[in-house]
């Protein structure tokens, strides 16, 4: 056998293995989503009562529901939306439409990037430091402020990516009829990028429904009903930790309940985004 | 610009009036957003001087010994970081090592083996991994996880590794399930889907007459992926690598769950350890003096610093390869 043919066979040999491998890693990262789903889905739907929606979190022994914590995290991560959305879209339409410094877009875009993936829990921190403590006491506003400052990053880059794909010649068009700037933002702009924007506050909302550490030491934890933000408040991630770390059964058994109703509620929202968008996108195309 | 429209031949020509309430919109809406965007810039600023206020009795109390000293004794009211600093840089560097080769192979497989009608699927499916909360990847890991370690992983690696040398005190100790072991897998679940959709972008953005030329030299997929598409994108996809280890570092939930918090600082990779992150989460709300809490500040001002470093090494990483992509 000639040299060349033991090369090429060695070479199509490792090109092989490598496929091979590259396929065995795609199934060993599609492997734990569904050990995971699968895990949540049986535990989750086994321990799914209607009373988990309307009855307080109960005591050791007791049987309850989650109820206070579902209200806590569903007021909560509203109020996160109604202050970090707008800020972040503002924020956002600076660094695509006004900025005119090329050195000042480009940091505001790195910090924005940081702030992105920086630990939630050393945001949680900070609002501890800037509210809690300032307070004395453990709050919902404090929470909501948190998960605010973990949805104001996601939005600025959606917001900013979004606008930077409205072609030019809207803009142009817009201005030369005497329009201004303000108005074509708002009135054109928006309205081009609005599936892009929605897409990304859905996604921020998909990010802070599962926050827990966090809220660990802003929100903290309510074992009753509460209409006050100004008190401690319960939100479902905070008591899914809290009861799955406990001993009792009956906690375990409420968290399982708590993280499936998590999962489901994040997974549509992530597909439901995407969906958006990819539809917004087909029909701008065509 | 809309001073200069006052044509009044037109009919529709704007009055005096319309043509300041337009400047006046446009000025009120310009320092809105601008007051936005300053506001997003000081918002890292307040981040680091609140921790570092925060964590300021800590450091004059202990000095930099603070950094190096093991002990985290709260009755004592003696702390030291280094124990959480080393359970959080083990744990992640066992995330990944696991991590960055299954991505890459995520990512080859996704660019250049699948068929195209499973690209989407597959590749959305991967990344709904990363969008389950960890807290969910901290149950399942607790309750499903940490039982199938203790009960078939981790016997069979302490009888068959645990007894050789150098490696074997690694993988010495009772089969307890949590651990540094069990917490670096489970990171490197949550940081696979990250690594990979990122080394996916990056391989796409490599010019396709760049592999085209390649495999009509005669190479193989493979050969075109290590040798054009790997060198063409380096830098990013370190930079990718880095925002994957970010997130393993910061990571809080899911590791508090199976990592075991104990401030004993071990050889073995099977005993329960500490990181950052799960310290602050499990002792935070238990802190009752000055001093305690302000250890825990200080240990989230190591944090943010560390995964500021790796994230601004990530991004101007990344950002070398759109400057890239600007000038081809």
């Amino acid at each position: 056998m000639s040299f060349q043919v033991i090369r090429y066979r060695r070479r199509t040999a490792i090109d092989f293995v490598a496929k091979v491998l590259g396929t065995a890693a795609t199934l060993f990262g599609l492997f734990w989503l569904v050990w995971i789903l699968f895990t949540t889905v049986r535990f989750g739907i086994s321990a799914l009562r209607p009373e988990i929606f309307y009855e307080m979190t109960p005591p050791p022994g007791a049987d309850g529901g989650l109820a206070n914590a579902f209200f806590g995290s569903l007021v909560m991560s509203g109020i996160a939306l109604m202050i970090g959305a707008p800020i972040g879209v503002a924020a956002g339409t600076y660094l695509a439409e006004y900025a005119r410094s090329k050195t000042w877009r480009e940091s505001i875009r790195f910090v924005n990037d940081i702030l992105l993936s920086a630990p939630s829990i050393v945001l949680g921190l900070f609002i501890y430091e800037l509210v809690v403590r300032q307070q004395g006491h453990f709050s919902g506003w404090a929470g909501a402020l948190t998960l605010a400052l973990i949805v104001l990053p996601v939005v600025v880059r959606t917001t900013d990516e979004m606008l930077r794909l409205v072609p030019h010649a809207m803009r142009e068009a817009a201005l030369a009829l005497g329009i201004p700037q303000w108005k074509v933002t708002l009135q054109i702009l928006y309205r081009a990028a609005l599936p892009g924007i929605t897409t990304g506050i859905l996604l921020a909302l998909a990010r802070i429904s599962g926050e827990t550490a966090p809220l660990l030491f802003t929100a903290l934890n309510n074992q009753y009903w509460t209409n006050s933000l100004n008190s401690p408040t319960a939100s479902v991630p905070v008591v899914i930790f809290q009861y799955a770390m406990s001993p009792y059964d009956a906690w375990h058994s409420l968290a399982w309940a708590g993280a499936f109703v998590v999962t489901i509620f994040v997974l549509l929202l992530s597909i439901g985004s995407r969906y958006i968008l990819k539809k917004a996108q087909g029909g701008q195309h065509g | 610009m809309n001073t200069s429209v006052t044509n009044a031949t037109t009919a529709a020509a704007p009055t005096q009036e319309a043509v300041k309430d337009d400047a006046r919109g446009d000025r009120i809406f310009g320092w809105a957003v601008t007051f936005a965007a300053a506001f997003v810039m000081l918002l890292l600023l307040a981040v680091a001087a609140a921790m570092a206020w925060g964590g300021h009795l800590a450091f004059q109390t202990f000095g930099l010994r603070f950094l190096v000293n093991g002990e985290w004794d709260a009755v004592g009211k003696q702390f030291g970081a280094m124990v959480p600093i080393m359970g959080t840089l083990i744990s992640s560097a066992i995330a990944m090592l696991i991590a960055v080769p299954v991505s890459f192979g995520i990512a080859f497989y996704l660019t250049e083996i699948a068929p195209t009608w499973l690209r989407g699927p597959v590749s959305t499916a991967v990344e709904l991994l990363a969008g389950i909360p960890s807290i969910i990847y901290g149950m399942w890991g607790l309750f499903v996880f940490v039982p199938f370690m203790s009960e078939h992983v981790l016997p069979w690696l302490n009888d068959k590794v645990g007894s050789l040398p150098v490696v074997g005190p690694l993988f010495e100790g009772p089969p307890l399930g949590i651990g540094m072991l069990t917490a670096g897998i489970v990171l490197a679940i949550m940081v696979i889907p990250f690594i990979s959709s990122i080394m996916r972008d990056v391989f796409r953005t490599v010019p396709s007459s760049l592999k085209e030329s390649s495999y009509a030299l005669g190479a193989t997929t493979w050969e075109v992926v290590w040798h054009v598409v790997l060198p063409y994108c380096r830098s990013a996809v370190v930079g990718g690598i880095f925002l994957g280890l970010g997130r393993a570092l910061g990571e809080t939930m899911a590791v508090t769950f199976v990592l075991g918090n104990s401030h004993q600082l071990s050889w073995s990779l099977l005993m329960p350890g500490n990181s950052i992150a799960a310290t602050i989460a499990n002792e935070f709300t238990e802190a009752d003096s000055d001093i305690y809490l302000s250890s825990l500040i200080a240990l989230g001002l190591i944090l943010f610093v560390v995964t500021f470093i790796v994230l601004a090494v990530a991004r101007l990483m990344l950002a070398n390869l759109r400057r890239k992509e600007g000038a081809a």
